[in-house]
């Protein structure tokens, strides 16, 4: 029998931990229902407020799609964050944690796992809900074309960035922690400026808003379907801001891993 | 120089403000077994925990196949493996499964064979379509035993290795484990609390009490140093810290 010996990053390595959680999703319709529940029931609630603005507000009126689309929008950034500290999760959860480190997975090849498969659970949890908004409200984000790859690369990049942070906190500070990877990314959802401008916002607060990635793609969602415009400007924003929240992310996680190993967070893995 | 596959020199561990590991030396040569004993608390998981590289020392060095850990632990760790009652594999997927996404992990090359020859060798053929997270104790215990032996280790670290098995399945998982030593050369290092297993299994054991190396030697050596008739005793003997009333004499007069 020959063992691969190779130390280098491992892409069968990486794979292999897909597969794993490829197994755990095949097997299981229930998961895959829930991943597209929610968007789809987001969407279907801002569909019909979409509807009735549609003849009481002349703002949705020029862009009928605009509610929808950032629905599915902020849907992305969402799933993205809760594919990566999910997936992190259950490995805490089946006590499979111990065993990965004990074998030559190395965390980053982990990390990239995660960024697949978050990657597989976003396109199957907020593609399925954009399928159905087609077949309900005769509206495609696909036809937004090139900007809707532009939008979900950068707020999949931003969610893959915080889910890392809240799996490196969950790993260090247990499981009571697990809560964060359910409500961390709605405290940016106002700052966002999802379902409206962000001059909306109070100065200061516009100030911070420049600091979020999804901000300038939300920004540059309202002007590629009211103004018919595709705001450079604002990709290269959210892409350079992308760049350090995902440095910033994978070196959270590394010395959150660092600091789980010297207090025995990987032997003793709980609440 | 002995062939020494685990050098571990001056090893602490502090959990504050408990210190777990205090300042621990031991060797382990290549093709013995050598079981760490204590009660609980006494330190083994930790330092089984340390060797692993999970757990960063807070003082002290390991080496391993002359290698620093956890410096060098990704190339260590694919020459290792290790099986404890304490880990779990995820619970939804099949047995089959299971050892597949580790075969990957490992990088085997024949990995299909390789469970093959392993679920044939752990009586666990009938179990490889089942549900990892629906076995017993017993089944899952052969199963973590048949991941561990997936890359075909030259250490194996075994935590309890028998825990949750009837003494009959224990005997075979016993006997195979003395077989695949002797096959491969491999060097064991086990922490357990079965104390006829040490007896048969091990060339050396450690007795750890409160962190501390308290005692070590061939089993043989412990039993007459301690003027007792099998490990058990050994072990009560050290929990209670009878061994320093009862073995410093015969110490003195060994000398």
């Amino acid at each position: 029998m020959s063992v691969g010996l190779a130390i280098k990053f491992s892409l069968r390595r990486i794979m292999a931990m897909v597969l794993r959680h490829g197994y755990l999703l095949r097997r299981s319709w229930p998961r895959v229902l829930e991943l597209m529940y929610w968007p789809t029931a987001q969407m279907i609630l801002w569909g019909f407020i979409t509807l009735f603005f549609i003849n009481h507000s002349s703002w949705v009126a020029q862009a009928a799609g605009v509610l929808i689309t950032a629905v599915l929008l902020w849907d992305v950034l969402f799933r993205g964050q809760l594919g990566v500290s999910v997936i992190f999760m259950e490995e805490m959860w089946s006590r499979n944690l111990g065993q990965l480190f004990i074998s030559p997975l190395r965390p980053m090849e982990l990390i990239a796992a995660l960024f697949v498969m978050s990657m597989i659970r976003t396109v199957i949890g907020v593609g399925g809900a954009a399928v159905i908004a087609i077949a309900l409200f005769h509206y495609s984000v696909f036809d937004l074309g090139l900007p809707l790859i532009a939008f979900f690369v950068n707020l999949i990049v931003m969610g893959w960035s915080i889910g890392l942070l809240v799996a490196g906190i969950v790993l260090r500070y247990g499981l009571g922690a697990e809560s964060l990877a359910w409500i961390a990314i709605f405290a940016l959802q106002p700052i966002s400026g999802v379902y409206y401008p962000i001059k909306t916002l109070p100065m200061w607060l516009q100030d911070v808003a420049f600091f979020l990635p999804s901000s300038h793609v939300f920004e540059g969602m309202r002007a590629v379907l009211i103004e018919h415009v595709f705001r450079v400007d604002l990709l290269v924003n959210g892409l350079v801001l992308n760049v350090f929240y995902l440095a910033g992310g994978i070196i959270g996680f590394l010395l959150f891993f660092r600091s789980a190993r010297i207090g025995g967070q990987l032997v003793h893995t709980g609440e | 120089m002995t062939d020494v596959v685990v050098a571990v020199e001056h090893l602490s561990k502090r959990f504050e403000p408990v210190l777990a590991v205090d300042a621990v030396d031991f060797v382990v040569e290549r093709g013995s077994t050598t079981a760490l004993l204590g009660g609980n608390g006494a330190g083994k998981t930790t330092t089984l925990a340390m060797v692993l590289g999970l757990l960063l020392p807070s003082a002290g060095r390991i080496t391993i196949f002359g290698q620093a850990m956890p410096q060098r632990r990704y190339r260590l760790l694919a020459r290792m493996n290790f099986s404890s009652p304490y880990m779990d594999l995820p619970h939804r997927l099949t047995v089959r499964e299971n050892l597949t996404v580790y075969a990957h992990l490992y990088g085997l090359s024949d990995y299909k064979a390789r469970i093959q020859h392993l679920a044939q060798e752990l009586d666990l053929e009938d179990l490889l379509h089942r549900i990892y997270g629906q076995l017993s104790s017993g089944q899952k215990t052969r199963v973590a035993l048949a991941k561990a032996l997936l890359n075909e280790p030259e250490l194996l670290l075994l935590d309890e290795p028998t825990a949750s098995l009837d003494p009959d399945t224990a005997d075979y998982v016993r006997s195979y484990l003395e077989s695949y030593q002797k096959s491969v050369g491999a060097t064991v290092l086990l922490a357990s609390h079965n104390m006829s297993e040490v007896e048969r299994l091990c060339d050396n054991v450690i007795m750890l009490r409160a962190g501390r190396i308290v005692d070590q030697g061939t089993p043989l050596a412990l039993l007459e140093r301690y003027g007792r008739q099998n490990m058990e005793e050994v072990f009560i003997d050290i929990a209670r810290e009878r061994h320093i009333e009862l073995a410093l004499p015969q110490r003195k007069a060994a000398r």
